[in-house]
């Protein structure tokens, strides 16, 4: 069990409870959070589910592999934080995981 | 723009694996189908979204691949002669008498006695950068296609992105334009690596420039761009003179003209029974993603399903007067006569 929590642009923030081996993406659009879109379900195919990562959690969720990298082309505002939150497979690690939906998703 | 009608029993809207099934279940009943798609090619999400990415839930294929699937589908149905009618985009459904009249946004006009509207999430558009104001310059300064080359003749160009419509307009554009920038977030490129090539190679010779960085607000007036403020890479911002400015960032679903057919419609779904997978409209069927109906499922299996239903309905429209014989592939001669295996 993973909580993580997502902060809207307007500084608004959801708390929700994971189960390990689910990725950000799916935690997001289980509780019902604004602003992802995931249009693809999960397939790094859209770019649709990006969020920026708060600094310190950085360095436990990693760098985004080449396809995550590539795929972000399709975002917008991306910054060195940058991830697309299908390809985080939350772990116990990752409890209390802190990451910042973008003002728009595509 | 032609006027020619093209006459057919049944027009499928979506060459997605719904739709390609489809003509598979219509012609095992001697039903002649056109296919219509917004892509250049058949596949829908399968072949624009995951054409590589495994798929786990298709009976008896443990696993495959969004374009294998497509392939196979395509092999599949390939006995019964259906037309294809790809880059195209269907914007209006008529009632006639004894039917539909079908017309797409390049003019094609069919004639028909069933529609079928397979279209997954919609059709596939350009994605609008979420950039303030863009509305107004798309038309006259933005354009997310290029439909004449002659357009772009002597003006100052920029193109976003590092795919390879991004690259392969970069590489067309040039010899046209006044003066061409491509502008990327990173100096990596998904385009391919030929393309990648003869792009840096414009740019050591000095013919197109290259900026790292991401457009962060665009100015002009009266929907005439004349530049934009771009984030470099570093964080820090630069201005851009441009005129036209080209964004590629992929696709994304829309479900466009479908809203102005006069179907009904629930949250952006076409709610069917569960017998026929008719609409509100009589001969007018929704199957697939684009459906809904009580326990409704988004599956590729689910569509294929409402495919074999829909036909036997859509056949008693289009031929009243013939009895149904319920047939199997294994057994049934006159069947594997239509799939050429007899």
């Amino acid at each position: 069990m993973a909580k993580v929590t997502f902060i809207q642009p307007d500084g608004t923030e959801n708390t929700v409870e994971a189960d390990a081996g689910m990725t950000l993406m799916e935690a997001a659009v289980k509780n019902s959070v604004r602003g992802i879109a995931a249009e693809c379900g999960g397939a790094c195919s859209c770019a649709t589910c990006h969020v920026y990562v708060e600094d310190s959690w950085r360095e436990a969720t990693g760098e985004p592999e080449a396809m995550e990298e590539d795929m972000l082309d399709f975002a917008f505002d991306v910054r060195p934080s940058s991830r697309l939150s299908c390809q985080i497979k939350l772990t116990e690690e990752l409890d209390g995981l802190k990451v910042r939906i973008p003002e728009k998703q595509f | 723009m032609s006027v020619d009608v093209i006459k057919t029993d049944v027009v499928i809207i979506g060459a997605g694996p719904v739709g390609l099934f489809a003509v598979f279940e219509l012609g095992l009943l001697d039903v002649k189908c056109q296919v219509i798609d917004i892509l250049d090619r058949p596949g829908g999400q399968c072949a624009e979204l995951y054409p590589e990415k495994p798929i786990y839930d298709i009976p008896a294929l443990p696993v495959v691949t969004g374009q294998q699937l497509t392939d196979q589908l395509m092999e599949q149905i390939e006995p019964f002669g259906a037309e294809y009618h790809f880059n195209e985009q269907v914007d209006t459904i008529e009632k006639i008498e004894d039917g539909f009249r079908v017309g797409t946004d390049t003019g094609t006009q069919f004639e028909c006695k069933v529609v079928v509207i397979a279209a997954g999430g919609g059709s596939f558009t350009p994605k609008r950068p979420p950039l303030p104001g863009i509305e107004a310059y798309e038309g006259t300064s933005v354009f997310y296609s290029v439909r004449k080359m002659e357009a772009f003749k002597d003006k100052d160009v920029l193109i976003v992105g590092g795919g390879d419509s991004a690259l392969d307009w970069t590489l067309n554009l040039q010899p046209v334009a006044k003066s061409l920038t491509l502008l990327h977030r990173r100096s990596e490129f998904r385009a391919a690596p030929a393309s990648v090539q003869k792009m840096l190679e414009l740019v050591d010779g000095g013919d197109i420039s290259f900026k790292l960085g991401q457009v962060k607000t665009l100015h002009g007036d009266n929907a005439q761009l004349t530049g934009v403020t771009v984030k470099g890479a570093d964080g820090s911002t630069f201005e851009h003179p441009t005129e036209v400015m080209l964004p590629f960032f992929g696709l994304t679903m829309k479900l466009g003209p479908v809203a102005n057919w006069g179907l009904n419609l629930d949250e952006n779904l076409i709610p069917v029974d569960t017998e026929k997978f008719e609409t509100s409209e009589k001969g007018i069927f929704a199957i697939g993603d684009i459906n809904t109906y009580p326990g409704k499922l988004k599956l590729i299996l689910s569509g294929f399903h409402e495919s074999a239903l829909m036909a036997q309905a859509a056949h008693r429209i289009i031929y009243p007067d013939k009895k149904l014989i319920f047939q199997y592939t294994t057994s049934s001669t006159s069947l594997q006569k239509k799939l050429g295996v007899k």
